[in-house]
């Protein structure tokens, strides 16, 4: 079933420059999708506009159902709640520690407090931080605070997990480690998985489907297992 | 439900944030006293005054003498003319007759002398009575009637009242001027304390955007926060205004130099006084920070 449509997306940001070339694309639900492609190529900007933080200039984009092209400023927040986002730089909150960190995006939209406290502790246990709630982010190694920005990235359950070069600070072990948890977190809980990555390692070895871009123009979509290594 | 939860969590974000930026805050907070003190001040005596020239309306009248000259004819038209005069409420007519009679009842030593006067002879004079619309135009009033021919002479209420209306309502309208430049300076300061509220969080609004938080949701908590300040701000000033009064009230006996000024009984003024500077409190800490959100926040 599709779950992401991209149908003829053009993206020019202000000041001129045109980041994406008439996309179209297509994502099923329950996918694990890498975006790859030279630095400026658009991966930034394609996810982005997924989470509807740039909006495109033509074109349509559709997300389970959901025109994300067409939803107002105000209403940006409930297409959110639906997603997950994890960035190459965690983006915690220094002062809170691990639990804190993960609960503060249920207090955020409203959740009940009783709701809190076990959701919180599954998304720990589910990225294998349960033993370390009280810590806080500056004592945790790089990959530990990527699976806390991943378990509060899952908190809410979302249908859809954005990741922009959630390894781009790790090195290849924890790289590994990281992608291992989201193929996980994509097979256990049926969440579709579009990662952005500069990695050719884990894409080589992960045989997923890749969607590789070129100057803002899509290179080629290889389906499951069709991935070879081109110098793009 | 969500709302409560939201504005609940808002409300204890807000105390740690009045606390963390406390030196600001603090700012803020003395600012709004100095106002809401001022607020305080002209709501006791825009009150005050409008409560003591009411009462002087009904007690204040003028007098004015008619000349022994002019003859019945001209005393009939007088009151017309007066009438006319535009500040002028209700003339009553009291004969020189009248006033002996009233005179001679009050003190046996009038009545001897004056019960010889038949009406040729008594020299007093007839008199109108005028009630006034406006009195702080009374002074013009009375020389309007002073300027028909027939009146000798025009007296009214002790000289200075006029004046001290005066003083009164140029007070007043001084604090009004200090009031609104001071609530400018305040919302200023509001808004200066809440723009560095947001960029100490900036990390946090941009987690709570990312995560799905509604806007209302990310922007109540600084709103709140103003909210907080100025009700802070507010309990200096309604304890001043609650003690202050009661013990002015009480040291005065309730009068103020001579009794003409009765001072408006503490309770319940004081308490209704001391609601509307809460308010205001609030809602130009709201205004200030709502300000800040819109211009800082852009969600
Ligand atoms: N906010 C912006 N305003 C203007 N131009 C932008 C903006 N963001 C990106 N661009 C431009 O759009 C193009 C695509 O950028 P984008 O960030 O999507 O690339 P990327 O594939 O993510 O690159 P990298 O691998 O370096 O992260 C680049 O030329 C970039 O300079
Ligand atoms: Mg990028």
């Amino acid at each position: 079933m599709e779950f992401i449509r991209f149908n003829n997306v053009t993206k020019q940001y202000k000041n001129g420059v045109v980041a994406i070339y008439d996309l179209n694309l297509s994502i099923e639900k329950g996918d694990f999708c890498f975006i790859i492609g030279g630095s400026g190529s658009g991966k930034s900007t394609l996810i982005k506009m997924l989470y509807r933080e740039e909006k495109p200039t033509r074109g349509e984009i559709i997300i389970g159902g959901l025109k994300v092209n067409k939803l107002r400023n105000a209403n940006v927040y409930k297409l959110r709640r639906k997603l997950g986002i994890v960035f190459q730089d965690y983006r915690l909150l220094p002062k809170s520690n691990v639990y804190e960190n993960v609960a503060f995006a249920l207090e955020a939209i409203g959740a009940k407090k009783k709701e809190i406290r076990p959701k919180v502790l599954k998304a720990l246990e589910l990225v294998g931080l349960k033993s370390k709630l009280r810590d806080y982010p500056d004592n945790l190694s790089g990959g530990e605070q990527q699976r806390v920005a991943i378990a509060r990235a899952i908190v809410n359950e979302p249908k859809l997990l954005i990741c922009d070069e959630p390894t781009g600070n790790l090195d290849p072990v924890m790289s590994m480690e990281i992608v291992d948890l989201l193929e996980e977190i994509n097979k256990k809980e049926g969440t579709t998985v579009v990662m952005v990555t500069h990695d050719k390692v884990i894409v080589d070895k992960k045989k997923k489907h890749v969607i590789a871009l070129k100057e803002g123009h899509l290179y080629k979509d290889y389906k499951e297992g069709e991935y070879i290594d081109e110098i793009l | 439900m969500r709302f409560f939860r939201i504005v609940g969590r808002s409300i204890r974000d807000a105390f740690k944030s009045v606390g963390r930026n406390f030196s600001l805050s603090l700012a803020s907070i003395s600012c709004i006293i100095v106002t809401l003190v001022i607020v305080a001040l002209s709501i006791v005596i825009t009150y005050n005054v409008d409560n003591f020239t009411s009462e002087l309306k009904k007690d204040l009248t003028i007098v004015a003498f008619v000349s022994n000259e002019a003859d019945k004819a001209d005393v009939d038209k007088l009151k017309t003319d007066i009438q006319e005069i535009s500040n002028v409420e209700k003339v009553t007519f009291k004969s020189k007759s009248d006033i002996k009679d009233e005179m001679m009842k009050e003190d046996e030593a009038f009545e001897n002398v004056m019960k010889q006067w038949d009406e040729e002879e008594n020299p007093l004079q007839n008199t109108y009575l005028i009630k006034v619309k406006d009195i702080e135009k009374i002074s013009e009033t009375a020389t309007a009637i002073n300027n028909l021919s027939a009146i000798d002479t025009v007296k009214y209420g002790e000289g200075m009242v006029d004046q001290l209306v005066t003083v009164f309502k140029t007070a007043q309208k001084v604090s009004i001027v200090a009031v609104i430049a001071l609530v400018l300076m305040t919302m200023f300061l509001i808004v200066n304390t809440i723009k560095l509220t947001i960029f100490s969080r900036k990390r946090e609004i941009s987690i709570m955007r990312l995560v799905g938080a509604s806007n209302f949701a990310i922007k109540i908590p600084f709103v709140v926060e103003g909210m907080i300040l100025g009700f802070l701000g507010s309990l200096v000033p309604v304890g001043l205004l609650i003690y202050g009064y009661k013990s002015l009230y009480n040291y005065f006996g309730g009068r103020l130099f001579t009794d003409i000024i009765k001072l408006v009984k503490p309770e319940p003024f004081i308490y209704y006084a001391a609601g509307i500077v809460v308010v205001i409190g609030i809602i130009v800490g709201m205004i200030g920070s709502g300000r800040a959100v819109r211009k800082y926040l852009k969600v």
